[in-house]
């Protein structure tokens, strides 16, 4: 008979796919009101998860035949998904609650979107790879769609649901083809047969395409960015918040996973593509947003523009590069996770906005939201002391030392314009006439802000060490 | 041998012509019911390829559930088929053109299918032999075992789909009244039972 697969790697999944029923069963039985308790169980138990992952074997370890693997490179993307999912849930709170929101499903949804995403940066096969996304991507529609009595929120759900569908349809019909040119699914088997030397099938090459299509839709690359402005402008803020930061590290993770993994040979094969896909990002996602008046599709494009610059360090294809995306990454989760709580606490007389004008005069009656604001906004455009500069620096320097430097200076040129649209926010915040006043933040995002400000600006300047370490750790984990 | 050779092309013969009436016929509920006689026979042909547990499968969930859906479908939504039809022969270039570029790519790489030599040592049968066992008891055997995270993670998938279907279609209306069976059971018979003494041609 067939051993008992060894459940050790795999033990923070399962403690999390274990809280999260539990969590379900609470929300079930205490029945209305019971959101504020579901989601700090939620919190802890995702607190938990990240404890078992720093303390679970940080050697490569491949269980369930092969299914899934557990390395450093996933245990540093896994953490920083649980941080994103983590804080997205406290910020949460008291939007639901003022938008008569407040339902439990929405934390134990956030945990199971959340398992499916260890579960895509631990594939080591395609199959594992689908579940896992399939597992994220079902809770994100349907938590899109979560403000059912508003048709703009519906139609964000439906639009990524149908969008969504068709990437997955995409993703399915290269994995098919792999699988039908290859022989196999199982990544290790696919590198190994790819390492042999031979000049790979054409199927194979069309499938890995489709395959990268697919994923390239999830973290809304251009030429798959069309649902990104309207999802995020009509799903609730607190879910844009949240799709912003940690299923686009997931989807880059799986991403790098999965061309650096079994298609790492293939190399000269898929960094025409990454080239393309990280150029059209990078252009569009400067140029586009430079005329938007919301806030939140502003931060649509500016995320396009983002993952634009972390495919720069993808498309050099070395380890280098793998470690400059891990280190962007990390930034991206800070600036951007404060950026949205700043936005979640956009509330004026008992209304939520979401104009870029309704910041003018921040600087007068939320003098250290104004600031946060301020760093948040240097740091995203890349300039110098903020930690958004060092994350383009490792990147850029990454495809230059793989001899991209067309790519390098594109970025370069991008970043400079895109500098316009995040300045313009610290000018209207600072020079523009004070209308109408916001209302105080709540507590914890007033926390969220004032620690995602601190790691932007000084703290990731003096204590950089650390992450640059675990970055390059992790990325030497998936190069051995 | 010749009894396949005759039922192959009988199963196929219907079946082509069940899909060619799927998109002619007019009225949509006889398209719905060629697509199941569509249905059948392709599961006839996995019966002949001696792979009777997708043919089983292909008979209980597309004829089964995805027929049937399509059915209510058609039945409960009043779509006028006929305006959804009139813009058929203004996309044909078009569409045909789209088809004609997918033929030729699928006959393209059909054409170049080459297996590598170490793709046969890749592939490893993970399944016995396929006369040691049925195909159903090979895939059971590789399902919940190699395959059980796989397997897991669906069960998972299927949990936040129904949680999902709640969330975003379930309401708590007012004045809607509920039975609650506690309460009946409850019920005493001096709360709700009197005895009244009623005088004659008086009432209540």
């Amino acid at each position: 008979m067939v051993a008992m697969p060894d459940l050790l790697p795999a033990l923070p999944e399962l403690f999390l796919a274990c809280a999260g029923m539990l969590l379900l069963m609470i929300g079930v039985f205490r029945g209305e009101g019971s959101l504020r308790l579901v989601s700090w169980l939620a919190v802890g138990a995702l607190l938990v998860t990240g404890v078992l992952l720093v303390l679970g074997p940080t050697e490569r370890t491949v269980t369930f035949s092969g299914l899934f693997v557990s390395d450093s490179f996933a245990v540093f993307a896994k953490l920083l998904v649980l941080t994103a999912t983590a804080l997205t849930i406290i910020l949460s709170q008291r939007y639901l609650e003022t938008e008569q929101l407040a339902r439990f499903e929405y934390p134990v949804l956030l945990v199971f979107a959340t398992l499916g995403m260890m579960g895509m940066i631990s594939a080591n096969d395609l199959i594992a790879l689908y579940v896992g996304l399939e597992l994220q991507s079902l809770s994100l529609y349907v938590i899109a769609a979560f403000k059912r009595d508003f048709a703009k929120s519906s139609e964000a759900g439906l639009k990524y649901f149908v969008l969504g569908a068709l990437s997955s349809g995409m993703l399915l019909y290269g994995a098919s083809l792999v699988y039908g040119f290859a022989g196999t699914t199982n990544f290790d088997a696919l590198a190994a047969l790819f390492a042999a030397g031979e000049t790979p099938a054409v199927g194979v090459i069309v499938g890995m395409v489709f395959v990268a299509a697919g994923l390239a839709f999830k973290i809304s690359a251009v030429p798959f960015h069309m649902w990104t402005p309207d999802v995020y402008e009509g799903a609730p803020t607190s879910v844009t918040a949240f799709f912003a930061v940690a299923p686009k590290i997931a989807a880059i993770t799986l991403f790098i996973r999965v061309l650096v993994d079994p298609f790492g040979d293939l190399l000269a094969q898929w960094q025409q593509v990454i080239w393309f896909c990280a150029v059209a990002s990078m252009i569009l996602g400067s140029l586009a947003a430079i005329q938007q008046s919301n806030i939140k599709r502003l931060m649509a494009y500016s995320s396009i523009g983002h993952i634009g610059y972390a495919l720069v360090g993808l498309a050099a294809g070395t380890e280098a590069g793998v470690r400059g995306v891990l280190i962007y990454m990390a930034i991206y989760l800070a600036m951007n996770v404060g950026t949205f709580a700043i936005i979640l606490s956009m509330r004026v007389q008992g209304r939520m906005v979401e104009e870029i004008r309704d910041l003018s005069g921040l600087s007068k009656s939320h003098p250290m939201m104004a600031l946060a604001m301020a760093i948040f906004m240097w740091s995203m455009a890349g300039v110098p002391p903020a930690a958004g500069f060092f994350g383009k620096f490792y990147v850029f320097m990454a495809a230059v030392d793989a001899g991209l430097i067309v790519l390098a200076v594109i970025g370069v040129i991008t970043s400079v314009v895109s500098c316009y649209y995040y300045l313009r926010i610290i000018k209207v915040m600072y020079f523009d006439d004070l209308t109408e006043p916001l209302e105080r933040p709540s507590r914890a995002a007033s926390l969220v802000i004032a620690g995602t400000a601190l790691f932007t600006f000084p703290v990731f300047f003096i204590f950089s060490n650390a992450i640059l370490t675990g970055a390059a750790t992790a990325a030497a984990s998936l190069f051995q | 041998m010749l009894l396949t050779g005759i039922a192959f092309y009988i199963f196929a013969a219907v079946l082509v012509a069940a899909a060619v009436m799927v998109i002619s016929a007019k009225n949509p509920v006889h398209s719905v019911l060629y697509l199941i006689v569509c249905f059948f026979n392709a599961a006839g042909l996995f019966v002949l390829m001696g792979a009777e547990f997708v043919a089983m499968i292909l008979v209980i969930v597309y004829v089964g559930a995805v027929a049937v859906l399509f059915l209510f479908v058609v039945m409960m939504l009043d779509i006028n088929f006929q305006e959804l039809r009139q813009g058929f022969l203004q996309y044909l270039p078009i569409g045909g053109l789209i088809g004609l570029v997918l033929a030729i790519e699928l006959l393209l790489i059909v054409g170049t299918w080459v297996i590598a030599p170490e793709t046969s040592a890749v592939a490893a049968a993970p399944s016995p032999a396929i006369d040691a066992v049925t195909n159903t008891e090979a895939l059971g055997r590789i399902m919940y075992t190699q395959y059980v995270y796989a397997f897991q993670a669906s069960g998972l998938i299927l949990l936040v789909a129904m949680i999902g279907a709640i969330v975003l279609t379930l309401r708590s209306r007012e004045g809607v009244r509920k039975q609650s069976i506690t309460q009946q059971v409850q019920r005493k018979r001096e709360e709700v039972l009197a005895v009244r003494k009623v005088p004659t041609r008086g009432g209540v």
